[in-house]
């Protein structure tokens, strides 16, 4: 043993790699290393080509160009080396939902080689080390998000790997699961273990003590997440203290302006980015520095940086406003929702009213009940008991009727990928009801209000990813419709597309149009002016954000994030039913 | 609701015109499915090898041989030297019949007493075998005929004439083409609107559809036109086929045809819808198609005469869309089928339609509620 520490070998040295899919580059010109002992963030929005990577490095894909190095083996021949050393989760890890977890992780020690005395004590190990210790008997398919990836992981480690290459582990996972999973990987990493962690959420990347920051397929950053944030001191601004109107109204200001990089809205704040060497804000509410956090850095990067974003600062403006606001009362009114599966209440007693032209969130983790709520509004799951009412009209009585008055817009955007833009417009239009002259008014005004001109006759399967949104959006709200719902609309979305699409419901809300919006994802409900926490198929708490923050700020967390305040909800409410 | 419906109506189908897979597996597997299907499944048999063992040396032995050698239904004749080359042509496969004449056969012709050929045919293909030996006999009945005739000796009284009607030459081209028509426009639409739906849950698009305005009657009907015009677009192509290439008579009426396949399609529809209906994804729907296709066919009649199914099975085949519509088309093709036959198998078929669409359509409705 020396005294001084000894630089460690890279587990991982990437060099140069590029993988081309037919004529479509999927990562290109690719150099990096992954060091043992630490978490490396593997950071991108969906498409950037994480998975790729990672199957590069597992040996499962060929690279194009260049070469991967694992322990020492080259990924490709010595392909059965590397399989020795890596421990591979994939995105949807293959579990066995027929078979109980003790029986998931016996088929996996069998197909490993694990027997005996070892097996014992590597299922004693992992249950313990994952908490699924009293599950055993448990069937697979009846465990919630959270303790599937437990089990996946679980079943990747039972013969302990030198790297643990983790595909996307916290997507549908909900933040107190998610809290658990990062610690049971510093906990390997404290064993040596070098992890690479996939993710599309940015805030993640500041748990990595290194990333790799991808955007459509290159590289642009590696090394330690700080490095980044630093360069961004000083840019980060908080306006406080607006109210909604004031809000909308600084944030279409602030995209505007040449000298701000980032804006967004946080609960009655707005977030602002300044470009390099601008003076701090000024506007309607007070402002002060915060802290910058790794979005701050990334957005900034693929502004400077990325040419292709260039027409993401435009907001087309929608000359579509909602009807006639002589509806009076709430235009989304749930009252006691509740839908059985079986024995099973997925939903329990949801009530709820939404203002007009207010942004409202139902927040929760997946399979707390926020989506069978939302198809039940939308009529597309019928109530086993409750009532709602949209726009005045009640679902039970003119479901047509009720139905002509929402926009819907899904998370996989729903377009017919081998229509045209052209097409799927009409199309939906038609849908709609909407007829000769009407119909060609209202699909120009979407072509030149989304910018789709110069895709009118692309099919809408080729669409940049942006694009496809907009058009998504753009059929969803032809018809003019008095509310629009959207389900998990910017997951997995890169931050700028994300941004931009936001910059649009901002823009329709402040005409008057009603949203509601389903999400799992933190950064969304900042949007919402109000947001009900959904938990276990009940609301646990409905708010705005900054009140559900504030409601979580104590001693020990003087500025809770909404995560917190989501976190620490679930838990009171959890030891509430405990005592009750 | 017209509008919407038409907005359906061209979005279905241009979704599956536009791609280029789909607007493939339209037309070019049917086509060579019909040309492949139309040549190899035949029940003629030609290109047959035999074998002669003959071991008689008198002239009308040798005239007997070159009748066979003769015969444009046996490709090859294999001439045999010994009764032990018997067993191992057959064996081997190298014949299906062996033609053996003994050593008198000629002696005993000629001195006006009856004689015997026998013939060896391979029994694993039965219906081969039956086939040759049917060959076999009229050869050597022309031979004895010819024979009798020469020698002035007195024939069979009453020789039997076979005479086939509709089919004179006994083609089983003009039986298999009209056929291969119920069959491929039942493969093709029951896939288009099994996977149509399928596909749309997959793509998220279904829930978008249920979103909008649209009722579910709308959206089934919007499903039922397009499947519709595509079944009768296909239909259409095997007609024209058959009319233009295979050169099969088509003696009925034309709209009879259009008529029973409009109601056909509407009953296989249904029954697609059924499918969809209960499948969640492309894979599930395509599983639930085979499932039906392969009794739908095998059940037809279309390879094996319904009269000689049990009577239980027989039974069965009546709800079987495809078993009235084999009926009504080779009728119509081949023999001027009388409107009233003709409606006595739509009407079957129109029950089957009824019940299969009425089943989809409930079982939509339920799967929403």
């Amino acid at each position: 043993m020396t005294g001084h520490a000894v630089k460690p070998e890279p587990l991982v040295t990437i060099d140069g790699v590029a993988k081309r899919f037919g004529g479509r580059m999927a990562l290109d010109g690719l150099s990096a290393v992954v060091m043992p002992g630490r978490v490396t963030g593997l950071v991108g929005p969906d498409g950037a080509g994480k998975t790729t990577l990672i199957r590069l490095i597992a040996g499962l894909l060929k690279p194009s160009a260049g070469a991967v190095t694992v322990c020492g083996f080259d990924s490709i021949a010595d392909g059965e080396d590397v399989r020795g050393v890596v421990g591979y989760m994939p995105q949807r890890f293959g579990l066995y939902e027929d078979l109980t977890v003790a029986e998931n992780l016996t088929l996996h020690a069998d197909l490993r080689a694990v027997t005996g005395g070892d097996r014992a004590a590597a299922f004693q190990r992992l249950l313990g080390f994952t908490g699924l210790e009293p599950f055993r008997g448990r069937l697979a398919g009846a465990l919630s998000g959270g303790m599937k990836q437990k089990l996946g992981l679980a079943c990747t480690l039972i013969r302990p790997p030198r790297l643990l290459l983790l595909d996307e582990p916290s997507v549908g996972v909900d933040p107190l699961s998610r809290r658990e999973l990062w610690r049971m990987v510093y906990e390997l990493v404290d064993q040596g273990i070098g992890v690479l962690w996939s993710t599309a959420y940015l805030d993640e990347a500041e748990r990595c003590q290194s990333v790799m920051l991808l955007n459509e397929g290159r590289l642009l950053h590696s090394g330690d997440p700080t490095d980044l944030t630093r360069r961004m001191e000083g840019r980060s601004f908080v306006m406080r203290g607006l109210d909604t109107a004031g809000k909308r109204g600084a944030l279409a200001e602030a995209q505007k302006r040449p000298d701000v990089v980032d804006a967004l809205i946080q609960g009655r704040s707005l977030r602002l980015v300044m470009r390099e060497g601008a003076s701090a804000p000024v506007g309607a509410g007070a402002v002060e520095p915060v802290r910058p956090r790794f979005e701050d850095a990334f957005v900034s990067l693929l502004r400077t940086s990325g040419g292709d974003h260039a027409a993401t600062g435009v907001v087309p403006s929608i000359t579509a406003t909602a009807p006639a606001a002589d509806e009076g009362g709430f235009p989304v009114e749930a009252v006691d929702l509740t839908r059985r599966f079986g024995d099973f209440t997925a939903v329990d007693r949801v009530s709820f009213m939404v203002r007009r032209a207010e942004i409202f969130g139902l927040l929760g983790p997946n399979g707390a009940g926020k989506s069978t709520t939302f198809k039940m509004l939308c009529g597309l799951l019928p109530m086993t008991s409750g009532t709602a009412r949209l726009a005045g009209i009640s679902l039970a009585h003119a479901p047509a009727l009720a139905r002509a008055r929402l926009g819907y817009m899904s998370q996989k955007f729903s377009l017919y990928p081998d229509l045209s833009v052209r097409q799927n417009l009409d199309f939906f239009a038609g849908a709609y009801g909407l007829a000769g002259g009407v119909r060609r008014a209202a699909v120009a005004r979407m072509i030149d209000g989304f910018g789709l001109r110069p895709f009118v006759g692309s099919d809408a399967g080729e669409l940049p990813l942006g694009f496809k949104q907009r058009l998504a959006l753009a059929c969803a709200i032809m018809h003019e419709p008095a509310i629009l719902f959207l389900d998990e609309p910017t997951s997995g979305v890169d931050p700028l597309t994300r941004r931009e699409f936001w910059a649009h419901i901002n823009a329709m809300a402040g005409q008057g149009v009603t949203v509601l919006v389903t999400t799992h994802f933190m950064d969304e409900a900042e949007y919402c002016d109000r947001v009900g926490i959904v938990y276990r198929g009940a609301i646990i708490a409905m708010d705005s954000p900054d009140a559900l923050k504030e409601s979580a700020r104590d001693a020990g967390l003087p500025d809770p994030t909404l995560e917190d305040a989501f976190i620490r909800l679930i838990e009171r409410h959890d030891r509430a039913r405990e005592t009750a | 609701m017209w509008s919407r419906l038409r907005a359906l109506i061209i979005k279905e189908l241009l979704s599956v015109w536009r791609d280029r897979k789909s607007r493939f597996v339209l037309i070019v597997p049917p086509l060579i499915q019909l040309f492949v299907f139309s040549y190899a499944a035949t029940y003629d048999v030609t290109n047959i090898r035999i074998a002669v063992l003959n071991e008689d040396a008198g002239a009308p032995s040798r005239d007997l041989i070159a009748r066979f050698e003769a015969a444009p239904d046996f490709a090859r004749v294999l001439h045999l030297d010994d009764a032990s080359a018997i067993a191992r042509v057959i064996d081997n496969r190298d014949a299906v019949m062996v033609v053996h004449l003994g050593v008198d056969f000629s002696r005993r012709l000629l001195a006006g007493v009856p004689t015997q050929a026998q013939l060896v045919l391979d029994g694993r293909g039965s219906n081969t075998a039956q086939i040759v030996m049917g060959y076999a006999s009229t050869i050597i009945g022309d031979f004895n005929r010819d024979w009798a005739a020469l020698h002035k000796l007195t024939g069979p009284s009453a020789p039997l004439i076979e005479r086939a009607w509709f089919n004179p030459n006994l083609l089983s081209l003009w039986v298999v083409v009209p056929g291969l028509m119920g069959i491929l426009t039942q493969v093709v639409a029951l896939v288009v609107t099994a996977l149509s739906v399928a596909r749309e849950r997959e793509l998220g698009t279904f829930d978008q559809l249920l979103v909008t305005p649209l009722r579910p009657a709308e959206i089934l009907i919007g499903k039922i036109v397009p499947a519709l015009i595509i079944g009768m677009a296909e239909g259409t192509l095997i007609v024209v086929a058959a009319l233009l290439w295979f050169r099969i008579p088509l003696v009925g009426s034309l709209a009879l045809l259009y008529l029973s396949l409009f109601v056909f399609l509407l009953s296989i529809i249904g029954v697609g819808l059924f499918i969809s209906a209960l499948s969640g994804t492309q894979q599930q729907a395509i599983l639930g198609a085979f499932l039906f296709l392969v009794p739908a066919i095998i059940l037809s009649g279309f390879a094996t005469p319904i009269e000689n199914m049990p009577e239980a099975i027989r039974m069965l085949t009546l709800g079987n869309p495809l078993r009235h519509f084999l009926v009504i088309v080779q009728g119509i093709f081949l023999k001027d089928l009388p409107a009233e036959l003709v409606l006595a198998s739509v009407w079957p078929m129109a029950v089957i339609g009824t019940v299969t669409l009425g089943g989809a359509v409930w079982l939509f409705r339920n799967r929403l509620r």
